[in-house]
C-alpha cells in the first residue's frame, strides 16, 4: 500500500500499544510489546511490526507518542498526555458526551468529554497502585496464577470473597489468610476484581454514558461486568481497548498533519 | 545541557544577606554565654511574633526551618528518627523532619550559614490558627528543654469573626504577657509592642504590593519566585530589615513590567496553586511550568500573607484580628469566596490543588472544592498528590502528566 499514514505510539508502565491509521481513519494495524526498559527500541520494534502486518513502507507522515514513555520517542513529532490520548480515541468511537475509565498498568483515569469531544474534567487515581493493573498481577503472583487465568477464574463463580483493605500489600496478606481458611482462589480472584471496580467507583460518580478501556478492560471482560452491575447501567468498552490511547494518538497525529 | 528557563530576580542577593544576618544574629545569641545574651523566642509562623518582639527577644521560626529541610531534600533521611520515636509518618512532615533534624543533630543551616545548630529556644509560643501540630511540635522541645511552652487557641473554621471570637483573643495574648515578662526580665512596652505592630503592618502593605504586581499580565514573578521572597515578610516581619528589602524587590518587578520581562517567557497560561509547595520540588515545578508557557501568579499561600488589620489602633486587636482573618482559619464558604476573588484578580485559567499527604490544613482539595469551584468560576484544575516535605508521597510521573494534561485541556478550550 502507499498513501499517506498516521501513527499513534502509547508507551505505558506495563505494555506499548501502537496504532496505524489511514488518512481516512481506518485502522491499518496495531502492533503491542511489553514496554522493557528501552522504550525507544520497543517503539521501533512496535512500528517495523505494524508496518508489515499493514503492508506500508516509509515513515509515517505524522506520528504521536503518549503514556509514560511519550518524551522517548525518537520518530514522534509531538507528546500528548494519555489522558488527551484515551479522550481521543474514545471520542472518535462515541461521538457523544461520555465519562472515560481507563484502567491502566499503574494508574487509572477518569475523563469527562462534553458532546463536542473536548474534556471537561480529568482525575487520576493517588498514587498508590490498588485498583491498577500492577494490583492486578500482583494478586496474580501471590495466587501463584498466570494473569491470563484471572478473568476465566473469577467468570466461574458469582460468591467474590471481598478484600477489606486498600493497599496492594495489606490485600496479598490478607489474601494468605482466606487461602488459610479454605477460601476458594475463583472467589479470590472474583473478589480482587470487585476491589479494582470499588477503587474506580471512589473516583467519580460516573454520570452519564460510560467508556471503558485499557489493558485490564481488554484482558478481563469480567471487570467489565462487575462495573455494570454496581453503575447499574451499561458499559461501552471500544473496539480493541488496550489500543484506544494509541488510536487517540494517531488521530491526533492526523490532525496535527492537516493544520 | 539546556539553559533553564527560571530568571534570578536580582533582589535575591540582598534577601540572602539580611536572611543571614537574621540566623547569624539568632546563632550568636544561643551560642553565648553572657548573662545580657539576647534571649531566643520560638515562634509559629502565623503567631504572635510582635508581641515578642516586643519583649526584646529574637524570634526563631521552626516552619521556616521545616521549608529549608524540604527543599534541600534531606527531609527523607530525618523523618524516619521522628517516626522512630513515635511521631507518625502521618502527622505534619514539617514537624517530623524537624524533629528527626534535632534528633540527628544535622540542619542546613550549619553549612548555609555557618551556624553552630538550630538556636535552642528561651520560650516557646504557638498559635493554634493554623493546625493542632504546632502545639505538639513545641511540646517536644518543651520536654527536651524544660522551658516554658505558652500559646493561643484559635476556633478554626470560621465564616464570619466577631466581637466574641475577638474578645477571646485579645484576652489570651494579653495572659502571654506574664511569662514572656519572667523570661525576659524585661516589663511590657505599650508603645514598643506599638512600634513593632506599625512596622509589620508596614511590611504587610509592602508584601501585598508584591503580590499586586503579579496580577500584571504577564506576571513579572511567580508563585516560586514568591514563596523564597517571602522570607522576611516570615520572618523578619515586625524588624527594620523586612521593611528595608521589599521596596528593592518591588522597584526591580515595577521594571520588569516596564521593560516587558516576564518571569515565564511567552506566559500562555496563569495559574493559581492551592496548598502547600513541595519544597524539594520547587525548582522542577518552576521548569516544568516554565516549559509550557505557564506561570503560577498566585497561590493561598503566598497570597494570605497578608495581614491588614496590623493597621489597627489598638495593637492586641490588631494582632488578634490578623492572625485569625487568615485564610486557613476560616470557614470553606468564606475561602471560596477568596478564592472567587484571587482567579478573577488575577485572571486564572487554571488551578493546581496540591493534597499534601500530611497537612490536612492547607489541602483544601478534600471536602469537595475544587468540583464546587470549577463548577461555579469554569476554570479548570488538577489535584496532585504529594507532600510538603515528605517526597515518599509524591509521584514524580504522575504530577507531570496531570500537568501537562491541564495545559492540553485549557488550550483545546480557546
Ligand atoms: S499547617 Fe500544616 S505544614 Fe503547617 S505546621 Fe500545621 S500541619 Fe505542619
Amino acid at each position: 500500500m502507499s498513501g499517506s499514514f498516521y501513527c499513534g505510539v502509547d508507551i505505558g508502565a506495563s505494555a506499548t500499544k501502537l496504532v496505524l491509521l489511514a488518512a481516512d481513519g481506518q485502522v491499518l494495524a496495531r502492533a503491542l510489546s511489553h514496554s522493557g526498559v528501552d522504550y525507544r527500541g520497543t517503539a521501533r520494534k512496535c512500528l517495523d511490526q505494524a508496518r508489515e502486518l499493514a503492508g506500508v513502507a516509509g515513515e509515517p507522515d505524522g506520528t504521536v507518542a503518549t503514556g509514560y514513555g511519550r518524551s522517548n520517542v525518537d520518530f514522534a513529532a509531538a507528546t500528548r498526555t494519555e489522558i488527551h490520548c484515551h479522550g481521543a480515541g474514545c471520542y472518535h468511537q462515541a461521538r457523544q458526551a461520555v465519562s472515560i475509565i481507563d484502567i491502566g498498568g499503574q494508574d487509572n483515569k477518569v475523563i469527562h468529554l462534553d458532546d463536542a469531544g473536548k474534556r471537561i474534567e480529568f482525575k487520576m487515581n493517588r498514587k498508590c497502585a490498588a485498583g491498577t493493573g500492577a494490583f492486578i498481577e500482583e494478586i496474580a503472583l501471590r495466587l501463584n496464577l498466570d494473569v491470563g487465568e484471572l478473568d476465566g477464574l473469577a467468570d466461574s463463580t458469582n460468591e467474590p470473597v471481598r478484600l477489606g483493605s486498600f493497599c496492594t500489600v495489606f490485600a496479598k496478606t490478607e489474601i494468605l489468610s482466606h487461602l488459610r481458611s479454605g477460601a476458594p482462589v475463583a472467589g479470590i480472584v472474583r473478589g480482587a476484581f470487585v476491589s479494582v471496580v470499588d477503587r474506580i467507583i471512589e473516583m467519580d460518580p460516573l454520570d452519564g454514558v460510560v467508556m471503558a478501556t485499557g489493558g485490564v478492560v481488554a484482558h478481563n471482560p469480567v471487570i467489565v461486568e462487575i462495573l455494570q452491575a454496581r453503575l447499574g447501567r451499561d458499559v461501552i468498552v471500544p473496539e480493541a481497548p488496550q489500543f484506544t490511547g494509541a488510536l487517540g494518538a494517531a488521530l491526533t497525529a492526523r490532525k496535527l498533519a492537516s493544520a | 545541557m539546556s539553559e533553564s528557563p527560571i530568571k534570578k530576580i536580582q533582589a535575591t542577593g540582598m534577601m540572602r544577606k539580611l536572611m543571614t544576618e537574621h540566623f547569624l544574629e539568632l546563632d550568636a545569641a544561643a551560642n553565648s554565654s553572657a548573662s545580657d545574651r539576647p534571649l531566643i523566642a520560638w515562634c509559629t509562623s502565623v503567631g504572635p511574633a510582635e508581641l515578642l518582639r516586643s519583649f526584646g527577644f529574637l524570634v526563631y521560626f521552626p516552619e521556616n526551618h521545616g521549608a529549608v529541610l524540604g527543599s534541600s531534600r534531606v527531609a527523607a533521611d530525618l523523618i524516619p528518627a521522628a517516626n522512630a520515636r513515635g511521631y507518625s509518618p502521618d502527622i505534619c512532615s514539617y514537624l517530623t523532619s524537624d524533629v528527626g533534624s534535632y534528633l540527628k543533630q544535622q540542619t542546613p543551616l550549619m553549612k548555609a550559614f555557618g551556624m553552630k545548630g538550630v538556636p535552642r529556644a528561651d520560650v516557646l509560643v504557638y498559635n493554634t490558627n493554623q493546625c493542632r501540630d504546632v502545639q505538639d511540635w513545641l511540646a517536644f522541645y518543651q520536654r527536651e528543654w524544660g522551658v516554658p511552652l505558652i500559646g493561643i487557641d484559635t476556633q478554626r473554621g470560621l465564616g464570619e469573626i466577631t466581637a466574641d471570637h475577638l474578645d477571646g483573643l485579645i484576652a489570651q495574648h494579653k495572659s502571654l504577657i506574664p511569662t514572656l515578662a519572667e523570661v525576659s526580665g524585661r516589663k511590657f512596652d505599650l508603645d514598643r509592642l506599638k512600634e513593632v505592630v506599625a512596622s509589620s503592618y508596614r511590611c504587610t502593605l509592602l508584601w501585598k504590593r508584591v503580590l499586586e504586581l503579579a496580577a500584571h499580565q504577564p506576571s513579572p514573578i511567580s508563585f516560586f519566585d514568591c514563596t523564597i521572597h517571602m522570607g522576611p515578610a516570615v520572618v523578619l516581619r515586625g524588624t527594620p530589615a523586612a521593611e528595608e528589602y521589599y521596596p528593592v524587590l518591588i522597584k526591580e518587578l515595577e521594571q520588569r513590567i516596564a521593560d516587558g520581562i516576564a518571569a515565564v517567557d511567552g506566559e500562555k497560561l496563569r495559574y493559581y496553586w492551592e496548598g502547600m509547595p513541595v519544597w524539594g520540588k520547587l525548582r522542577d515545578h518552576a521548569e516544568q511550568f516554565a516549559g509550557q508557557h505557564a506561570c503560577v501568579v498566585a497561590s493561598t499561600y503566598c497570597n494570605s500573607w497578608v495581614f491588614e488589620a496590623m493597621g489597627l489602633d489598638d495593637p492586641f486587636e490588631a494582632m488578634a484580628r490578623s492572625y485569625t482573618e487568615l485564610f486557613i482559619v476560616r470557614g470553606e464558604d468564606w475561602k471560596e469566596d477568596y478564592l472567587k476573588a484571587k482567579f478573577a484578580d488575577y485572571g486564572i485559567d487554571g488551578i493546581i490543588y496540591h493534597d499534601a499527604k500530611t497537612c490536612p490544613n492547607n489541602s483544601n482539595c478534600r471536602y469537595g472544592m475544587p468540583q464546587r469551584m470549577t463548577r461555579a468560576t469554569g476554570v479548570p484544575y488538577v489535584t496532585i498528590n504529594g507532600d510538603l516535605n515528605d517526597l515518599r508521597m509524591y509521584s514524580e510521573e504522575q504530577a507531570r502528566t496531570q500537568f501537562e494534561a491541564l495545559a492540553e485541556q485549557i488550550e483545546e478550550s480557546r
